[in-house]
């Protein structure tokens, strides 16, 4: 797939959650050949602290306007310059970065923890399909931000928290035994912490449901290059996050 | 006018890019035309596959990065099988940074990669991230010296020593390679470093320690390439922290002939083009006519 380097002009760039921010920005030529699923490494300045890029995956891609939007929590240095960054600025991205979500799924289920819902946003929006079922996690219900954004793209909506401040109190993968079991779905996406990945990919297992995973890992150069981010698969050799996923087949990587 | 020839291997300009930090070439063909530069110095190859370290293998530091990757690769079978054939579209001399747990294994390694298409050898005898071999053998001037005879036994072609700059004295590493036969001398390989999380109270890395690189360790990779250079007849190809022209010129002032490209490729997929072109601009701006006049040319008289 090609790849490209494009400095963006940032359109809008807001709060929408503690530590949360959405960035839209133009990126032409980038945009058009963005997939759910694929991610863009990001320049948060132009000096060499901090030196290396940050790997954020893409929230929403719109070819027709060139509009690409990212939604990423501030979690340190990095990512509390980026914050900063103002409209009309230019931020210099490259990508898109990573193979995406298999399209293939006419009863998707898709689940996301914590900031892992934002590539389910592009995802939920490219699936053409209904209805689509969403279960999202969260710490609370401050972090349900998230609702607001999918209620518009997801007909079923299912909500955990982990303190029960709002929907069913507990993780993801609680309520996913009883979803599974209530309707029939033939393709489970999910993207979030680790063990809530492996969790939900047993689940699927069990289910005899195909299901994709999004996986995330400390990266310097986002083409395969580096080693940063290699895993283990259960084949026995080694995946490279950044070009053989971010999203694998769950049991490519999981046992 | 950026044209050289380091110990017979020509290339187009004297930007190379670092190996560990390019992988094999082709990853970064999105962005950069490969036949532009100088030369590519691949991944370390080890006689068989490895599958690196665990746990986390980087770390941003100020100005600078660490790994602990372990020489992660797919080993020398599959580079000769997969690897080299798609490096032949390309009209660039590849260099291949070879790693050995023992003094053999680099012989073997230089006799098995000796095939068309290949340019040199660069001997990985730096790597700070892997318990045999590696750092092991470029600590001390004997060991190095018997890697580097090794090697020459196995190959005609170029070899290139790869110093670790983690010795008290690089000169006297520099002169035993040099001795038992280096075409060239590369250096720097990392610095040492650790990171440790305040919140955990574990090191940031899965390895411990890794390698410091980037734009931090420059002035350290500097002083030894000057201390290297006028201490050795073979070429040096300096490195560490390269991350713009001028960043190039002041290694071609301290005596290397040629420079590599490592930590930047990642902020710059386009660093090892940029930095020539610029390189390019900066002879021009000062009436040179070709990048050897500014070999060595430091003036710290006083």
């Amino acid at each position: 797939m090609p790849k490209t380097i494009v400095k963006a002009e940032v359109l809008a760039h807001k709060l929408i959650g503690p530590e949360v921010c959405e960035l839209t920005l133009k990126a032409s030529g980038l945009v058009q050949m963005a997939r759910p699923g694929q991610f863009v490494h990001v320049r948060v300045a132009d000096t060499i602290v901090p030196l290396l890029r940050r790997p954020i995956s893409i929230a929403d891609a719109n070819a027709a306007a060139g509009t690409l939007t990212l939604i990423y929590r501030i979690v340190g240095h990095g990512t509390e310059l980026l914050a900063q960054t103002l409209p009309g600025s230019r931020l210099d991205l490259m990508g898109p970065l990573g193979n995406g979500f298999v399209l293939e799924a006419e009863r998707p289920l898709l689940v996301g923890g914590g900031i892992g819902l934002a590539p389910l946003v592009y995802l939920a929006k490219a699936l053409c399909t209904s209805p689509i079922t969403i279960v999202m996690g969260g710490r609370n219900k401050n972090e349900m931000y998230w609702q607001d954004i999918f209620q518009s793209i997801c007909q079923n909506i299912h909500i955990t928290t982990d303190d029960g401040s709002m929907g069913r109190q507990g993780f993801t993968v609680d309520v996913i035994d009883d979803i599974l079991t209530g309707d029939s779905f033939d393709m489970v996406y999910a993207c979030g912490p680790r063990p809530m990945l492996e969790g939900v990919a047993r689940l699927a297992k069990e289910r005899n449901v195909r299901c994709q995973v999004s996986l995330e890992d400390h990266m310097a150069c986002g083409v395969g290059a580096c080693l940063s981010c290699t895993c283990a698969a259960t084949d026995g050799k080694r995946r490279k996050v950044c070009t053989d996923g971010p999203v694998f087949w769950a049991e490519e990587v999981f046992d | 006018m950026l044209a050289v020839d380091i110990a017979g291997i020509k290339m187009k300009t004297p930007v190379m890019t670092a190996s560990g930090t390019f992988g094999f070439g082709p990853e970064y063909s999105d962005f950069v035309d490969l036949n532009q530069v100088g030369a590519i110095v691949v991944k370390g190859t080890t006689l068989s596959a490895r599958s690196g370290n665990r746990g986390c293998r980087i770390a941003e530091t100020p100005a600078g990065m660490l790994n602990c990757i372990g020489l992660e690769n797919p080993g020398a079978d599959q580079f000769l099988t997969m690897t080299l054939p798609k490096l032949a579209n390309y009209d660039v001399p590849v260099i291949i940074n070879i790693s050995g747990n023992t003094v053999e294994e680099y012989g073997q390694l230089a006799a098995k990669l000796s095939v068309t298409g290949v340019a040199g050898f660069e001997l990985n005898i730096s790597c700070p991230n892997v318990k045999e071999g590696g750092i092991a053998f470029g600590t001390v001037p004997q060991s190095a010296a018997s890697v580097v005879r090794e090697v020459k036994k196995n190959t005609t072609l170029p070899v290139i020593a790869k110093l670790s700059p983690n010795v008290t004295d690089i000169v006297i590493m520099a002169k035993a390679v040099e001795e038992a036969g280096a075409d060239a001398i590369s250096l720097i390989n990392t610095l040492l470093g650790m990171a440790i999380d305040t919140k955990s109270w574990r090191p940031v890395l899965g390895n411990t320690v890794g390698g410091l690189s980037g734009p931090a360790v420059k002035p350290v990779a500097l002083r030894m390439v000057w201390q290297v250079a006028k201490a050795v007849r073979v070429p040096v190809i300096g490195m560490g922290g390269i991350m713009t022209a001028l960043d190039a010129v002041e290694f071609l002032l301290a005596g290397a002939s040629a420079v590599a490209i490592g930590t930047a490729n990642f902020v710059n997929p386009r660093a090892s083009v940029d930095i020539a072109e610029g390189l390019k601009d900066y002879l021009v701006s000062r009436g040179l006519k070709q990048v050897q006049d500014l070999v060595g040319q430091v003036n710290n008289k006083l």
